[in-house]
């Protein structure tokens, strides 16, 4: 059984050529970054959701180009992105990584491409607020584990409301949710500065560095990068990337020793704060939204690629948990009572982390998708096995005596008498399970896999649509579940038909078995 | 009829515990080929232990059982369970049929399916020959038009009926009968003891446990009166009723009879 399980899995993963292989090939540079990053960072482009696009984009390929290199894109969840840099998904990430005590503790940074400061944004009609010390007994907005987190913390007495996506944040300001925003510059820029309710207010906070990270192990790799870095910001090219976006400041300048004055058009900038004007016709709306159906379909068929070999793995050894914890030795029993207790006992995302950036450790490397078929199936395998263990118990005793009595071993009463009574009798919440299962799908979402949920927030970051898009990815997922609702209700009545006398069943008039009318 | 002198079931000092309780305390009986042997007693004298111990469901503690050649014996309770010992057991059970009280059908599978599963697992027999030998089974016990029929969907004597088929398609050596009729509503009893006279027309040796006690008397050879882990008489049925030897099986009959 566990052979032809394994083969199912290798099938599956074999059918996701760009799981197949995580080495890094001569000649490639592969680097992590999150598409969900947002403008100006990584973003999708809103004319071609295929193409990843941002200054950061370009400062990456331009180092790549000059170091003769092929740059390869991996995604990971920005909050991972240095963790599956020391597992090695990728050779390098970028993406407005700051360069902190803390992250060079466990990576090396290159030297900064870019420097930036912290901005305060607040509502038009806010003069209570005109720098930080202000911030003191309001509500703040910022962007979790961030150097501006750790700002407003410093300071005090302050609210602070932590985001995920930068935009919300600049929607529950104009909303009055919020008093005031501090985020990185860019950020406010791209995201607060449309924003015809929203202002900038106050002087530059801080010093942020923003530096490409290299595994600790690699010193030459961290010279190569330097030195592109060193000869881009001599020959003008970075300078040039940031202006496109609008990014150069006089922190820059300074740190480049450039005081030139200015020369590139910020096409970049323009083009975002064009196709984020508020006003557009329904017309306009619909043609979006059939353009990243596509994007969305992809992202289904992921979803539910990795709902049903979980589910597999999990009804399998599910079931084989359920049999060694009732029929199985006292030892090998408890070690699967155990298994259970601990794994419904701890956050399924955490067994995710754990096998994903933890088993690395020592020696167990998965792809991305078969560390999700592995984390999930083997997550529900433990509440798969208690709904067997409850169809097993419930089969009655006479069942196993009778197949015995008839001159079958224990093994054959279980495989013909015990275990298809106890299948069907969990029929109806295994096939619940697996509704809930495609959901929770989304949960792991964070490793590097692009499903419903993440091509949700990718797109959504992109057109600042939480709403429509919102509403398109319920349904879908609605609908990838529905089928196997309907399949919940008729294996409860078939399992009914041949279990309820029909006598009982035609007195009956509620899912109890009891007239209560 | 007449019957062979074949002894096919000697049970010898048979003794089962149950962690303390000593439910069957030396039981000793042989029964011949073709016998029909009713064992009646009281409430938790041992009757359903004894009939589970001849065919293996229970391990006894000590003694010997000898079956149609198989035997399982055991010094004492401290005697460790061997592999050899099980697996005289699994033969025991594959020569000695079993019907429960509660029937104990599958009812996940029809009632064709239910007699044919057994020669099928058991004795790899294939699928068409084993249907053949299910169909004319259920003729017997007069279930044929109910083979595609799931057993939620039988009366009780049906379902009794049924759980002999499929108990006879293992061509046991020996019947075994723990309380049949106990959940039949009575005119469903009669369908089901006619069958097990039929089935002693044919020579099949039957251990009956019941409280039918005019099927006891009537139908079998000899009756068995047990009482607290022990065989207190064993009689030809019209002696044992109208004329018990022992004191407990007079008391235990007359308690009977007061109850009735
Ligand atoms: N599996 C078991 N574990 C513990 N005690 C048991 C077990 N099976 C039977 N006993 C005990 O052994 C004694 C004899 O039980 P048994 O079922 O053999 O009685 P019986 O003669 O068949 O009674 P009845 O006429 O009520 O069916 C009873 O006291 C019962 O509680
Ligand atoms: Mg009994």
């Amino acid at each position: 059984m566990m052979v032809r399980l394994l083969l199912i899995l290798a099938f599956l993963s074999c059918s996701f050529p760009s799981f197949a292989s995580v080495t890094t090939q001569p000649g490639e540079l592969r680097w992590g970054g999150d598409t969900e990053g947002g403008a100006p960072y990584m973003y999708q482009d809103p004319d071609d959701m295929n193409s990843l696009v941002g200054y950061e984009v370009e400062i990456i390929e331009a180092i790549a180009s000059h170091m003769g290199m092929k740059p390869i894109f991996v995604q990971n969840g920005w909050d991972n992105l240095i963790p599956g840099l020391e597992r090695r998904l990728y050779d390098v990430s970028i993406d407005g990584l700051e360069i902190t005590p803390e992250h060079q503790d466990v990576v090396d940074f290159s030297m900064p491409y870019y420097v930036t400061h912290l901005q305060i944004a607040v509502r038009r009609d806010n003069f209570d607020i005109v720098e930080l010390d202000d911030c003191k007994g309001r509500v703040m907005g910022t962007l979790k584990q961030s150097y501006s987190q750790y700002v407003l913390e410093t300071l005090g007495d302050v609210e602070i409301r932590t985001y995920e996506d930068e935009i919300n944040a600049y929607t529950d300001l104009v909303n009055g949710r919020l008093d005031g925003t501090l985020f990185d510059a860019p950020i406010a820029l791209y995201y607060g500065g449309p924003m015809r309710e929203v202002k900038f207010v106050g002087p530059p906070i801080g010093k942020i560095e923003y530096g490409i990270a290299v595994p600790k192990d690699n010193p030459e790799l961290l010279d190569l990068i330097n030195s592109a870095v060193t000869s881009l910001r001599d020959s003008g090219k970075l300078r040039s990337i940031l202006e496109r976006w609008n990014l150069w400041n006089p922190m820059v300048a300074e740190e480049f020793h450039d005081l030139g004055p200015v020369k590139t058009q910020p096409v970049m900038y323009d083009k975002w704060i064009e196709s984020h004007r508020p006003s557009f016709s329904l017309m306009d709306r619909v043609k979006r939204y059939s353009s990243f159906m596509p994007k969305l379909g992809t992202a289904a068929l992921t979803t539910m690629k990795v709902s049903v070999a979980s589910m597999v793995l999990a009804v399998i050894f599910g079931l084989m948990l359920a049999l060694v914890r009732v029929f199985g030795p006292a030892p090998l029993s408890t070690l699967s009572m155990w298994y259970v207790e601990i794994v419904r006992g701890t956050p399924v995302l955490i067994q995710l982390f754990f096998i994903f950036y933890g088993l690395p450790n020592i020696g167990v490397k998965l792809s991305p998708f078969m560390a999700r078929v592995i984390g999930l199936g083997m997550n529900y395998a433990a509440y798969e096995a208690e709904i067997y263990r409850a169809g097993l118990m419930s089969v009655p005793v006479g069942q196993m005596e009778a197949a015995l009595g008839l001159g079958m071993t224990r093994r054959e009463a279980l495989r013909h008498v015990v275990v298809p009574q106890a299948v069907r009798m969990v029929l109806p919440p295994v096939t619940n399970d697996f509704i809930s299962l495609l959901k929770d799908s989304s949960l792991v979402s964070v490793i590097t896999l692009v499903d419903l949920t993440k091509a949700y927030g990718q797109i959504a970051t992109t057109y600042y649509d939480y709403f429509g898009t919102g509403i398109i990815v319920a349904a879908i997922y609605f609908l990838l579940g529905y089928p196997f609702i309907r399949l919940a209700r008729w294996t409860e009545r078939k399992m009914e038909a041949s279990f309820v006398p029909d006598r009982v069943r035609k007195n009956r008039r509620t899912g109890l078995g009891l007239r209560l009318f | 009829m007449e019957k062979s002198s074949e002894v096919l079931i000697a049970v010898e000092d048979l003794h089962k515990r149950f962690e303390d309780e000593h439910v069957l305390k030396g039981v000793s009986i042989t029964i011949k080929e073709g016998d029909l042997v009713s064992i009646i007693g009281p409430s938790g004298c041992g009757k359903s232990t004894f009939l589970r111990c001849l065919n293996g469901l229970e391990l006894l503690d000590s003694g010997r059982i000898e079956i149609a050649g198989v035997t399982l014996s055991r010094s004492s309770s401290d005697q460790a369970i061997t592999r050899s010992f099980l697996e005289a057991a699994h033969e025991m059970r594959k020569e000695v049929g079993i019907v429960f009280q509660g029937f104990n059908l599958f009812p996940h599978k029809t009632v064709l399916e239910n007699v044919m599963l057994a020669p099928m697992v058991v004795k790899k027999i294939p699928k068409d020959e084993a249907e053949g030998i299910a169909l004319r089974l259920l003729d017997k016990v007069g279930l044929k038009d109910y083979s595609n029929r799931y057993p939620v969907t039988l009366s009780g004597g049906q379902a009794q009926r049924a759980a002999i088929a499929r108990s006879l398609a293992m061509a046991p050596k020996v019947m075994l009968y723990d309380e049949p009729t106990s959940a039949l509503d009575p005119e469903l009893v009669g369908e089901v003891l006619q069958v097990m006279r039929d089935l002693d027309s044919e020579g099949m040796t039957q251990v009956v446990v019941t409280h039918a006690m005019h099927f006891a008397r009537d139908a079998s050879d000899y009756v068995v009166f047990m009482d607290q882990g022990e065989i207190v008489e064993v009689a030809d049925g019209d002696e044992i009723f109208s004329n018990p030897r022992n004191d407990r099986t007079r008391d235990f009959l007359r308690h009977l009879a007061g109850v009735i």
